[in-house]
Order: C-alpha cells, then sequence, then structure tokens
C-alpha cells in the first residue's frame, strides 16, 4: 500500500527523470546507504569482510564497467579478467614507483591506465561484432596475463612472479597489507561502489548512454541519426575498463594482498563476471549488484548449508556450486534474458497497483 | 539572379525558397549494376518533394545517397549553394538532414522518449566528463532538450506512450515515433522512405495530415517515397518519377500524371 506513485506529481523534466521516481524507492535506497555506512562498519568482522562483503563490492563494480560495455553498448567482451589484471598491475606499479601516493589517486589512477588499454583493445569493436568481437577480446584475455606473467619488469623482478601489496593508508587509516582492519577495508571499497554507480547511472540516462544504446539496438540506425560509431565504441570500452580496472586494483590491493596473474585474474574471472551480468541483468545498474551479491553470496551460502551443516565433502559442495550456475546462466537466457533486473522490475509493476490488479 | 533561386508564393500560401540540395548527374553503381543512372534533380526550401517509381527503380538508393549512407561514384550532391564533400552519415545527420527507414529502424530495447531524445544528438554537447557527475551543464542541457523532445511529443499526440517501450508498440504506432525522431532534431531537410507502407486507410489519413503540419507550421523541406499515388499526388509540390535507375518525369504532380513516360512505366507497354 506504501509502494504508489499516486499523489507523487513531478512538476519538473529533472523531477520526472530522477532515478528513483516512486518515494517508497528513495526511501529504501537512503535508508540501504545510512546501513551500509553508518551501522555495517561498526559491526563488521574479518569473516564477514573478507567472505562476503568485499568481494561482493568488487564484483559488483567490475559488473557494472562489463554491463556499461555489454548491456548498454552491446560490445561482448570476454577479456574482463585481463582488463583486472591492467588494474592490478598498474596500483603494483604505482604504488612501488610512488611510495608517497595515497590509495585513492593510485586506485584512480589505475583505472585511467586501465581506460587507455581498454580504447586500445575495443578498436577491433569498429569492424567485428558479436562472437568475432568476443574471440578478438578473448586474444586480449591471453595477452595481458601472458605480459604479466612473461616480463619481470611487471612484478618488479621478485623471485616468485606474485606482486604483493605494500602497506597504504589514507587519512591516516591503513588500508592495504596485513595490517588492514576489515571495517577500514570496506568502506574504502564502499566508497568507491557508491561513487562508480553514481557515475554509472549518470552516464547511462543522458546523451552518452543514449548514444550506447542506439549502437547496440541498431548501429546502423544510430549512425544515419547522428551517432559517431568510433567515439560511442571506444568511449564505453574506455568508461568500462575504467571500472573494470578500478574493480582489478582493489581486488589486489586491498582483497587479496598477493596476486599470481593466471591464478586471480585467467580467463575464469572473465566468465564469473559475464556470469554476473547476464544473471543480474544486461544493460541494468541494479542488476550489476544483485547479479555480483548472487554469484559471491552462492557458494559462501552452499558451504554454510552442505559442508557446515549436512556435513557433505568439500568438493562436492564446490562442483554443487558450479552446477547451480551453470543451470541459472541456462534458465536466465531461455526464461528472462534480462535476468534478476527484471524480474525485480515486473515485481515492482506488481506492487504498484496491488491489491487491486484491475 | 536566375529563377532557380527565387522564391515564391503558393496557391495556398506557403513560401517556397530557393533550391536547398541540388543533385547533379549522380550515378550510383553496385559492382556492374548500375543502380542510379545519371540522375539530377533539385529540392527547395520549404517544398514537398515526392519521388516516386516502380519497385527497384532506385529510390531508397536516392535517398541513402543524400543521407551519406551511400557515396555515388559520379555526380556531385550540392547543399546549401556548397558542393558536399564526401562525409559520413552521422556528419549529415549533424548538418540538419534527417530521416526514416522504410523499414522501421528504432532502437527497440529504449522508451518511446529515450528514442525521441536521440534525435536531438546533434544539438547536444556537454562532454562525458560532465555528464559523468551530471554538474549543472549536463543536467540543464538534458531539461532543455527534453523540453524541444516534449514539443514533438505533442505534435504527434504520442503523450501517452512516452515511457513504453518500443518494442511493445504497435506497427503504426512505431512508424510515428520514428517520425518524431527524425523532428525532434529540428532538421532542415526531412527525408521520408514510404512513411505511409503498410497502413490503412485512416492511419494514412492521420500520417498525411502530420506530414502537412510539419511542413506547414516548421516550414520543414520534406523529401519522400512512396507508392501511394493518391497521396503523393495530394501532397507533394513536385514529384521525381523513376524507372530502372533512370529519370523518366519531373515536375508538378499534374505534369507527371500527364507523362507519357511515367504512364509506361506504370502500365507497360504493349509489344507488338
Amino acid at each position: 500500500m506504501l509502494y504508489r506513485e499516486a499523489g507523487d506529481f513531478k512538476t519538473s523534466y529533472g523531477a520526472d527523470n530522477q532515478t528513483f521516481p516512486i518515494r517508497f524507492d528513495r526511501w529504501a535506497y537512503w535508508v540501504l546507504l545510512g546501513v551500509a555506512f553508518l551501522v555495517i562498519p561498526f559491526v563488521i568482522n574479518d569473516y564477514w569482510a573478507s567472505s562476503l562483503l568485499v568481494p561482493f563490492l568488487i564484483y559488483a563494480i567490475a559488473a557494472l564497467g562489463l554491463n556499461i560495455l555489454t548491456g548498454y553498448c552491446g560490445q561482448v567482451s570476454l577479456g574482463t579478467g585481463g582488463f583486472m589484471a591492467v588494474g592490478a598491475y598498474s596500483s603494483y606499479k604505482l604504488m612501488t614507483a610512488f611510495p608517497w601516493l595515497d590509495m585513492i589517486s593510485i586506485t584512480l589512477l589505475s583505472g585511467l591506465i586501465t581506460a587507455a588499454v581498454g580504447a586500445l583493445f575495443g578498436l577491433p569493436s569498429l569492424r567485428i561484432k558479436g562472437f568475432y568481437l568476443a574471440v578478438a577480446t578473448l586474444a586480449a584475455q591471453f595477452f595481458l596475463t601472458w605480459l604479466f606473467n612473461k616480463v619481470p619488469w611487471f612484478y618488479n623482478y621478485s623471485a616468485s612472479g606474485q606482486i604483493t601489496a605494500p602497506e597504504r593508508s589514507v587519512f591516516g587509516i591503513t588500508v592495504t597489507g596485513p595490517n588492514t582492519e576489515a571495517w577500514a577495508q570496506y568502506l574504502f571499497c564502499l566508497v568507491f561502489v557508491v561513487a562508480l554507480a553514481w557515475v554509472a547511472r549518470n552516464l547511462t540516462r543522458g546523451t552518452v548512454g543514449r548514444k550506447w544504446m542506439a549502437i547496440r539496438d541498431m548501429d546502423i540506425a544510430a549512425e544515419i541519426i547522428g551517432v559517431n560509431p568510433l567515439r560511442a565504441k571506444l568511449s564505453a570500452f574506455a568508461v568500462s575498463s575504467f571500472f573494470i580496472g578500478i574493480a582489478g586494483a582493489l581486488f589486489f590491493t586491498l582483497y587479496l594482498g598477493a596476486v599470481e596473474v593466471n591464478e586471480a585474474f585467467g580467463i575464469n574471472k572473465s566468465f564469473l563476471i559475464l556470469f554476473m551480468v547476464i544473471i543480474g541483468g544486461l544493460g541494468s545498474i541494479f542488476g550489476s549488484f544483485a547479479g555480483a551479491a548472487l554469484l559471491v553470496l552462492l557458494p559462501v551460502a552452499l558451504k554454510a548449508v552442505g559442508v557446515d551443516l549436512l556435513g557433505w565433502p568439500t568438493d562436492v559442495v564446490a562442483h554443487l556450486n558450479l552446477v547451480i550456475v551453470g543451470a541459472l546462466i541456462i534458465f536466465f537466457l531461455v526464461v528472462e534474458p534480462h535476468g534478476l533486473a527484471q524480474l525485480w522490475r515486473l515485481t515492482k509493476e506488481k506492487l504498484r497497483l496491488w491489491p487491486f490488479p484491475h | 539572379m536566375n529563377a532557380q533561386s527565387q522564391s515564391f508564393v503558393t496557391e495556398d500560401g506557403r513560401t517556397i525558397g530557393p533550391t536547398v540540395l541540388d543533385l547533379r548527374n549522380i550515378t550510383l553503381r553496385f559492382g556492374g549494376v548500375e543502380a542510379i543512372k545519371d540522375i539530377s534533380f533539385d529540392i527547395r526550401e520549404g517544398e514537398i518533394r515526392a519521388i516516386i517509381g516502380p519497385n527497384g527503380a532506385g529510390k531508397s538508393s536516392m535517398l541513402n545517397v543524400i543521407s551519406g549512407f551511400y557515396v555515388p561514384q559520379e555526380g556531385e550532391v550540392w547543399f546549401r549553394g556548397k558542393p558536399r564533400p564526401a562525409m559520413k552519415p552521422y556528419e549529415v545527420a549533424q548538418q540538419g538532414i534527417a530521416r526514416t527507414f522504410q523499414n522501421i529502424a528504432l532502437f527497440e530495447g529504449m522508451s518511446v522518449l529515450d528514442n525521441v531524445m536521440t534525435g536531438r544528438l546533434a544539438h547536444m554537447k556537454t562532454n562525458i566528463l560532465t555528464q559523468a557527475l551530471w554538474w549543472g551543464a549536463a543536467a540543464r542541457e538534458e531539461e532543455e532538450n527534453r523540453a524541444a523532445v516534449e514539443r514533438v511529443i505533442d505534435f504527434l499526440e504520442i503523450q501517452a506512450i512516452r515511457k513504453t517501450p518500443v518494442g511493445r508498440l504497435p506497427y503504426g504506432l512505431k512508424k510515428r515515433v520514428e517520425l518524431a525522431r527524425a523532428l525532434a532534431a529540428e532538421p532542415s531537410l526531412l527525408l521520408l522512405d514510404e512513411p505511409m507502407a503498410g497502413m490503412n486507410v485512416e492511419e494514412k489519413e492521420d500520417m498525411s495530415r502530420f506530414i502537412l503540419d510539419v511542413n506547414d507550421e516548421f516550414g520543414t523541406t520534406i523529401a519522400l517515397i512512396e507508392h501511394d499515388m493518391g497521396v503523393v499526388m495530394d501532397l507533394s509540390d513536385r514529384v521525381v518519377v523513376m524507372d530502372y535507375g533512370r529519370k523518366i518525369g519531373d515536375g508538378t504532380p499534374d505534369e507527371v500524371r500527364g507523362n507519357q513516360d511515367v504512364i509506361d512505366a506504370y502500365l507497360g507497354v504493349a509489344h507488338d
């Protein structure tokens, strides 16, 4: 009964175009932000941070990035893992070369470097699309991981070939290295997630987003009504890679702390993030969050139920996870190609009319 | 001053201005096939110019040449008194030439409003950084252009479906949304490729009224391809007739109707 737009009159185009047109949604949004910023940091512990919240936040950024490219601009990419590696190795090189630089700048700069690399690998998209583009981005994935594995300069000639994040702080609070507290880690990621989600929303509701969607829906018509396909596609690759680069940087500096490129940023990572986007919903910001949440939560929940509660062997539960993810992908591709976001949208439409649907 | 560049007032009180677009000896080939053979005609400011002809005559190819989608092997396109260099379709659009398509080319995944807003691209200049942060200029530009789009939406009477995804609309409304998208650009030259194809009589009447209103209220120059002869003869000021890539007639509807070549092309000739 609370979920109504009746009586909530919009008197300007700005108000008509806002992110949450329904009052209840606006409240829910602010309550959620309030809890995320003012409650969770005080109750969080290491387990919750490292197994759920921090990976969720980081994957949400990566999923947002891929969703901009694939969901909004229609360019399929399997190079996400490789671009995350670019972000991670950029942040490592920046941290070791400029020890005085603060983590916020390092993370943003890593994003910018990845954006440049992404735009470069986006060039083939001007000629090829669909499956062929997917294969071209796959080449980016393998080339980038190979590069970081084979050129010792990237891992500062360390004997193990790994990169390890040194301790760095923001405003006097340690955010990387082994001495980081869970709440600092969480809050640092949260700030990036909120800021980037806001940027993604701004880009997709304005001219830039409409150009991307026009290219996605019908590229020839888009060009004839005045979209420059070169600039639209490359800007999508650049913005998407910026997000993915930041996710990669945070994944390395805050979450893992030490990284071996093939293990952390292999082809599996590309697929994982693509699955998040497909399950969550192509072309939806909410969907990026929903997909990331589901795929981060699923193995943890299965482990809690399967291993801890029912006493099944760990490997069975791990395989069960893969089976369920596979089944979900097939289910969503067949039944609801727009993913969880579309289910959520339909629920909201029903809710608006409830309890009198006629 | 030659006769071509003088303005005059038509019987129904509209002003027809000087030549906007002048096509000079256009020849377009696809491999060995000549789709357009040495065609010249002009479009004057404020007029409704029809291009007619049997199927495969090269009408749509002609429109594609004007909108920059095809580059002719020979001949020149003069726009506003200057020869137009070879340019990409999006550059032509930015010059103020908008068009609709024979087979509807809307963006199915977007709402009607967003589709019509894409028509405003040439008027929206803020850069990606301003947009990302939704600073003053970006939000202001969005609202100003939304106001312009709302005027077009009012004009074409599609207020009720503003927020509907285009994929859910019936055929006739899609055609109207496509016209709205082209109009939102406030074009100086509007190209319509079979705006009434597949419509019933009432929808055709509505569409004819919109085309006349656009021409009358905004003074927009219109070039249209249409198969319905009744519509063409009623709407247009001048008609070009094409057959097998050649121009076989050019003039007012009455002149064209009396042209023996045109009658032969449409009705066939006796072979004896």
